[in-house]
């Protein structure tokens, strides 16, 4: 099980990457959201994978238990990843529709100067 | 328990959604609100940093929980200072906002300005490193919306660009928390520090990428150089009040690396001997290159300043990669004299787009062009260095730390070409847009200016309406005010800042305080 989780978070963390690099912006967003799936597989691993096992101590015999930890660190940063993806969503939105064009690199005469406003 | 230490987080959190949920649509309110609570800000980091002064470290545990366990807020020197200089940056900025009417080109800027505060705040003061990200993220997501204040295509480009670099930055983050906490158990900092003194030295490979990890998230934050490429698009499009603002966000990044490797993966720890200072050193060197290069070369007023940040930054961690005491002293010295510069060039950036374009280059001249022009020299000397003003005290005491490291005819090499080059850069610039003016203007536009009457006698091109213009020329020179005292109370700041170094040289201070669970 640990080489799937592991090769899990590997693939998605290399698709992420790739579609990172990408122009434009929806797949980079894409990506973004891969890469934020990788992280939370990988964030609850780091508690060590254990199957069938509660995330509460029992102190009246020694079961096996899961470590809680990364399982609050995991839904905090899943919350976090999900509303800076609608964020970005919503800005990546707005720039495509008063740009009319989604490229995520900026032209050197966007980037040195507001033309419109030299004019 | 001390309860100033969780208000400068708990006064900005209540008053953000209170200016959303019930002045949203009474803007003179929300300035009163805002301005207020700013104010309020300053006294609550005057309070705490006369707290801290004595050398206490205060601990807040947040819900009562103790210290591993729960997430605990630590108020010491450092994090005083720092929360201080956030609330006297802040307030400058908040009344150029609404003097310049930036503040109404768009909605909801004074709660995302108070969100901003609020995040800032918290990064300096939590104690836990997870805590850490999360307020991170919150001073991201508030400046998210700061940055496409306002709107217009090539701001919003530039907001997703600053926006996706961002989420990399947090997913990075989360990686490193993790490797960390895989290895050691725990996320609490005292607590880490205990853990990773502990791992013997051949048993530390995870930890190492987790250090190199972090300390690459600290560095896009604090935009270091193979790193730095989302800051100058993003500061020269966001609104320049909000770039002003920001220039407390890379010292968040400066700050978090200065905390996390004198206390986590100090110098000492065998875990991390030789890791950080060895990488941050060159790249800080180039940075201050870049950035220096970057001011000669840029077309545009907004993103030389920007240029300017990066290469502060540059000389800031230059002195914080020392990893000594006094080369630290001289950081946090530096630290409050490179964010008030930086601020005060981007307010006198954006004076001068209000009247003009801010393309280098000679245009017809602008209404208060002689005032403009002296705040902007001011500013430009704080930035380069020179003599009179607080840049130079910093850069000097800089060098002076730095006369003893193995490297130091590098550091002093870098150091002082790169504030040459900064000098002649700020100079090209200042004498290309407040001088050659007059002669574009005799040349070109024959008619007669009126050069200290803005509002009544409007020049051929109308500039665009300012209605405060007194309120936005105080807050600027609120913060020349601002450097002029930290020149002339060099002295006391200095005892202040040799004081914050010798205890953060001092982590079991810290991590007594911390784990100790009396308070």
């Amino acid at each position: 099980m640990e080489a799937l989780v592991a090769s899990a978070v590997g693939v998605l963390t290399a698709a992420g990457i790739f579609l990172i690099l990408r122009r434009r912006t929806f797949p980079v967003i894409l990506g973004l959201s891969l890469l934020t799936y990788a992280v939370n597989v990988f964030l609850f691993a780091t508690g060590r994978l254990a199957v069938n096992a509660p995330a509460v101590l029992n102190k009246y015999e020694d079961v096996p238990y899961t470590d809680p930890l990364p399982q609050a660190l995991v839904l905090t940063a899943i919350v976090i990843s999900f509303g800076m993806t609608a964020v970005i969503v919503m800005i990546a939105l707005g720039a495509y529709l008063s740009a009319k064009d989604d490229h995520i690199d900026m032209s050197a005469r966007d980037s040195v100067d507001d033309a419109g406003e030299d004019a | 328990m001390n309860h100033w230490i969780v208000a400068p987080i708990v006064l900005p959190a209540i008053l953000a959604p209170f200016i959303i949920m019930v002045l949203r649509y009474h803007l003179d309110l929300q300035r009163i609100f805002s301005v207020a609570g700013v104010v309020g800000l300053l006294g609550i980091a005057l309070t705490i940093t006369a707290q801290a002064a004595g050398g206490d470290i205060h601990v807040y545990e947040l819900g009562n929980w103790p210290a591993p366990f729960g997430i605990v807020l630590v108020l010491d020197r450092l994090s005083a200072m720092m929360v201080l200089l956030t609330a006297l940056l802040a307030l400058p900025i908040v009344l150029y906002a609404i003097a310049s009417g930036w503040d109404e080109r768009g909605n909801h800027f004074h709660p995302l300005f108070q969100f901003q505060l609020m995040g800032v705040c918290g990064a300096f003061l939590t104690g836990d490193a997870f805590n850490l990200f999360v307020f991170f993220e919150v001073l991201l997501i508030a400046s998210y919306g700061l940055m496409t204040h306002g709107g217009g295509a090539v701001r919003l480009k530039a907001g997703v660009q600053y926006v996706t670099y961002n989420l990399l930055g947090s997913t990075l983050f989360l990686f490193a928390l993790g490797t960390i906490y895989s290895v050691t158990g725990t996320l609490n900092m005292a607590d880490l520090a205990l853990r990773v003194a502990e791992i013997p030295p051949e048993d530390t490979a995870l930890l190492r990428v987790g250090a190199v990890l972090l300390l690459l998230v600290f560095c896009i934050k604090a935009a270091v150089l193979p790193l730095h490429f989302w800051l100058p698009a993003s500061y020269a499009n966001a609104p320049l009040p909000v770039a002003a603002l920001f220039a407390i966000m890379t010292k968040v990044g400066a700050y978090s690396i200065l905390r996390v490797y004198t206390l986590v993966f100090g110098p000492d720890v065998p875990v991390s001997h030789g890791l950080v200072g060895d990488w941050l050193q060159p790249a800080a060197l180039v940075t201050l290159a870049i950035g220096s290069i970057g001011i000669l070369g840029t077309q545009h007023i907004a993103r030389m300043v920007a240029f300017c940040a990066i290469a502060s930054m540059g000389t800031l961690l230059v002195a914080i990669s020392l990893f000594t005491e006094v080369a630290t002293a001289a950081a946090l010295y530096y630290v409050y004299h490179s964010t008030l510069a930086t601020a005060l060039l981007f307010l006198v950036a954006d004076l001068v787009m209000q009247r003009r374009s801010g393309v280098i280059g000679p245009r017809p001249p602008m209404p208060q062009n002689g005032l403009i022009a002296t705040l902007f020299f001011v500013g430009a000397i704080a930035m380069a260095g020179m003599p009179p003003l607080s840049g130079f005290i910093g850069k000097l005491l800089v060098l002076d730390a730095a006369r003893n490291a193995p490297d130091a005819t590098a550091i002093w090499a870098v150091v002082l070409i790169g504030s040459f080059v900064t000098i002649v850069g700020l100079a090209r610039a200042g004498s290309l847009i407040f001088w050659k003016s007059h002669d574009a203007s005799t040349q070109d536009d024959p008619t007669p200016e009126a050069e200290t009457a803005p509002e009544d006698a409007d020049p051929a091109p109308p500039p665009p309406p300012e209605p405060q213009p007194g309120l936005a020329f105080t807050s600027v020179f609120g913060l020349v005010a601002g450097l002029v005292l930290l020149t002339l109370f060099a002295g006391p700041a200095l005892d202040y800042t040799r004081a914050t170094a010798a205890q953060l040289f001092a982590p079991e201070q810290y991590i007594s305080a911390v784990l100790g669970g009396d308070d």
